[in-house]
């Protein structure tokens, strides 16, 4: 994907973070209003002419203009942004106080203030996310309902919720409050949820599916370069999501087939991100804490060092699986230890391991699951009861990529047990 | 070669998520691109504000508000393209992307005496 190719989303989000600092989060359908027709006069213009060169600062420009006449026609009934005051009451102080907002410098800073203010600890995790690609990805509904496999109009009950309760926190959450911290590992935890949709996702769209991957590394990057969001955690997320993207030319194969770990044609991975993925990871390890993106770029590290999975440090893998456990138990981080394991003792010990996850119940709709039973039982050379559960696993196959990848297993059986 | 006028007719915005907004444009402006490259573009023209306007009715200057909104398929702008008649002018515009948009193009020729 060219950076390019979401140039209309990147700047709708700009332009509504910067328009509902400008007339208050209770005004936010206003901003979007005002984001939409701006959007949709370039739309007109550019049809003809092409994108120029200077598109950011042209739409910034008319989305101000914009900006103005709603303040002008609306500055004695409507209520704005306690920040811009009594400044708009005049033309001496309004366009000032607007022209401001708009600089290069103020636009960027408002999307970080948009993520951590639609990060509320009021909110779910999962309103969260959507509210990020809503409103700081400017995906329609319909787009992210697809994304995450809910109807339209549950995503859109989903996203008015979250709308109103923003509606009533009062301005854009200010990066200098108290509880700063406590919301950056929300952010982070949204960021992490919108790359994992992206990456192992249950879209059956793949193309949708690359695109959250991008934009979760854009919005990361923005906590990146701003010094208080900066943090160790920050940057380890960041190397997780650099170095797992490295991978994804090589984990979707010229067929169209998906690829795992082992299978994948390592001279495909993505050099730069790995070696940005790298840098970063390095920049990661300073101060106290350590967060459960540490172990997983550390493991997404070893990986991306390795030149083949055989040669993997897998007995390492083990032990950082170990300790994500503890920081944050999961059965699918869970299963992932099984796999590290039959690398690292073989496929016993490996299911030990699985058969002993204590709450795989939970795991009962996910595909991988009965995947990775089968997997292991193939390894062991029992191929009927691989043949089981990779039948298992086929019927909770969300789509087609995970269907011809448990077909491809099949065959496997079939072949060996000819053989 | 033969001059005409295409006015581009399209019912008023159609709902559209950024991406869609930006799938499409990059459409209609690939065709721009394509008339250019085979020599049929004579001037890009210009979009025209679809929300405002004015039709002056006489000589005093009363005027009512134009262009009509209930109206489908208004005036968003206009191009000027040349081609050998109008079997070919038609041609041009086969697959275009206003179509899948519900819009229309009126093609004229310029009036030659």
């Amino acid at each position: 994907m060219k950076p390019n190719d979401a140039l209309f989303r990147r700047e709708a989000a700009r332009l509504l973070a910067t328009l509902t600092r400008a007339f208050g989060v209770e005004n936010l359908a206003l901003a979007e209003d005002v984001v939409q027709e701006t959007l949709a006069n370039a739309f007109e213009a550019w049809s003809y002419n092409g994108v120029p060169a200077h598109y950011s600062a042209l739409l910034a420009r008319a989305a101000k203009n914009r900006a103005l006449d709603v303040f002008r026609r609306e500055r004695t009934v409507r209520k704005f942004a306690p920040e811009l005051g009594r400044l708009i009451e005049s033309e001496w102080t309004l366009r000032p106080a607007v022209d401001a907002m708009f600089l290069p410098d103020a636009l960027k800073d408002d999307e970080l203030r948009m993520m951590f203010t639609c990060c509320h600890p009021r909110l779910a995790e999962d309103v969260q996310v959507a509210l990020v690609l809503h409103l700081l990805c400017a995906l329609g509904v319909d787009e992210i309902a697809s994304a995450f496999l809910v109807s339209p109009a549950a995503m859109e009950k989903r996203l008015s919720r979250g709308k109103k309760l923003l509606a009533e926190s009062g301005p854009l959450f200010e990066l200098t409050a108290a509880d700063f911290l406590p919301r950056l590992s929300a952010v982070h935890r949204a960021l992490y949820l919108l790359f994992s949709e992206g990456y192992h996702g249950a879209s059956a769209r793949a193309v949708v599916r690359e695109e959250l991957c991008w934009d979760a590394m854009r919005l990361v990057r923005l906590l990146v370069d701003h010094a208080p969001a900066a943090t160790p955690a920050t940057y380890a997320l960041a190397a997780l999501m650099w170095l797992l993207a490295a991978r994804l030319p090589a984990r979707i194969d010229d067929a169209g087939n998906l690829k795992d770990l082992f299978e994948q044609d390592r001279s495909r991975w993505d050099e730069a991100l790995l070696a940005e993925g790298t840098r970063l990871l390095e920049q990661s390890a300073s101060g106290e804490v350590l967060t459960e993106y540490h172990i997983e770029a550390g493991i997404a590290g070893l990986h991306a060092t390795a030149a083949s999975a055989s040669e993997t440090r897998w007995e390492q893998i083990v032990q950082l699986y170990d300790v994500l456990l503890r920081i944050r138990p999961s059965p699918v981080v869970a299963l992932n230890r099984g796999m590290a394991i039959a690398q690292h003792e073989g496929p016993a010990k490996a299911l030990e391991a699985v058969r002993a996850i204590a709450d795989a119940n939970r795991l009962a709709a996910y595909p991988f699951y009965p995947a990775v039973l089968g997997e292991l039982e193939l390894r062991s050379g029992r191929i009927d009861v691989a043949r089981g559960h990779f039948e298992q696993a086929r019927r909770l196959a969300r789509n087609e990529g995970e269907r011809r990848f448990l077909d491809d297993r099949l065959e496997k059986c079939a072949a060996m047990a000819h053989s | 070669m033969n001059e005409f006028v295409f006015l581009w007719r399209r019912p008023q915005r159609p709902p559209r998520t950024p991406q869609q907004m930006q799938e499409t444009m990059e459409k209609y402006f690939a065709w721009f691109k394509d008339m250019e490259a085979r020599g049929h573009l004579a001037q890009y023209g210009q979009p025209l504000e679809p929300k405002a306007g004015r039709v002056v009715k006489d000589k005093s200057g009363n005027f009512s508000d134009g262009p009509y909104a209930e109206t489908k398929d208004i005036v968003m702008g206009y191009s000027l393209i040349t081609a050998k008649d109008f079997d070919e002018a038609v041609a041009l515009v086969k697959d275009h992307p206003i179509f899948d948009e519900g819009g229309v193009i009126e093609i004229r020729p310029i009036l030659k005496l």
